[in-house]
């Protein structure tokens, strides 16, 4: 018994494949409509602002934040989820993501130095210690303003446009998918090489 | 318990998205330079395997929990709103490396820096509603 929970254990810590993920995305948007919602994670941060006191400042947060408790307890167990994963079943290789070699390189020529094999899942310049200096400011603070901000406007992030939206063949979240890729390959391609080439 | 039940489907969400790496900065990188499918495999076979799930809700008028059809609204239609408010998510996206659900994800996984993204993210939500009625939707 002992050791077939190890063998369980040691299956699922290995890298989940893409058609792994993908299909197991869409059982996790069919059960949330089973259940009567519809699968978006960005709404728990309008959740949250509603819960501080929002609600009170402007009609844009005047929901019953309660009614949302569904979804707040998704993004609750999603903290769960990482914390398992992250204890419990990384597997041999550690905490690690397996990006292509021509990745690798790419990092490289701008300034950023991973080997391949030993890419960290998170990187250095997205943490605590970042925030000691204006470029980690610009990419944990500013990418998450922008964040929170573009998924209002835009009615949902990738969860409620790029899966739910697209699986509903809705032509707004391919817009809006469109824009994902605009805003991504511009920073990716114009400002990410800008930050990189000192060190800071 | 009644709540508890969507814990399990985040934690579920966790695992999916942590173990196919979507929560890495990096994936999310090679993602934009387009230098592997996997991300494009995670997301088109999401969206593939969702598409048919929502005919299959459509054509056989598949009940939800309560008893009720399960309707999908469509979304209002624009093209600014989803344009500009999809730029902005993506500039952000690119520049952290992760959207909301990572962003839960990793901070149980102890990376704590994300709190501070979560605040940012909080405060981006609210500027927005606070422009709401200035901005073109």
């Amino acid at each position: 018994m002992k050791e077939s929970i190890e063998a369980f254990i040691t299956f699922l810590s290995q890298p989940w494949p893409w058609y792994v993920a993908g299909p197991l995305l869409a059982l996790v948007m069919f059960i949330l409509l089973y259940f009567g919602h519809e699968f978006g994670i960005s709404e728990n941060l309008r959740l949250m602002c509603a819960a501080d006191g929002a609600d009170e400042l402007n009609e844009f947060f005047k929901i019953d934040w309660k009614n949302g408790g569904w979804n707040l307890m998704v993004a609750l167990g999603a903290v769960i989820g990482g914390y398992m994963v992250s204890h419990y079943f990384l597997g041999s290789e550690g905490n690690i993501a397996h990006v292509s070699d021509a990745t690798v390189a790419s990092l490289n020529e701008i300034g950023i130095n991973v080997k391949q094999g030993e890419v960290p899942m998170v990187p250095d310049f997205i943490s605590w210690e970042a925030l000691l200096n204006w470029r980690g400011w610009l990419m944990i603070a500013g990418g998450g303003f922008l964040v929170g901000f573009g998924a209002r406007y835009a009615g949902g992030c990738t969860s409620g446009h790029a899966i739910s939206g697209l699986s509903a063949l809705q032509v707004p979240s391919l817009i809006a998918v469109m824009g994902f890729f605009i805003g991504g390959l511009f920073v990716n391609y114009a400002i990410i090489p800008l930050l990189f080439p000192w060190t800071l | 318990m009644r709540m508890s039940r969507y814990i399990l489907i985040g934690m579920l969400l966790g695992f999916i998205l942590y173990k196919s790496e979507a929560v890495s900065w990096y994936r999310i990188f090679e993602m934009f330079r387009f230098q592997s499918f996997h991300m494009y495999g995670v997301i088109g076979s999401a969206v593939i395997s969702g598409i048919i799930i929502v005919q299959i809700i459509k054509r056989r008028q598949v009940h939800n929990v309560e008893g009720q059809p399960i309707v999908i609204k469509d979304k209002n239609k624009s093209i600014p709103r989803y344009l500009i408010g999809g730029a902005m998510f993506g500039t952000g996206w690119a520049l952290a490396g992760a959207c909301p659900a990572p962003m839960f994800i990793l901070m149980g996984a102890g990376y704590s820096v994300f709190v501070v993204y979560m605040l940012a993210a909080m405060t981006g939500t609210f500027v927005y509603g606070l422009l709401r009625s200035k901005l073109p939707h």
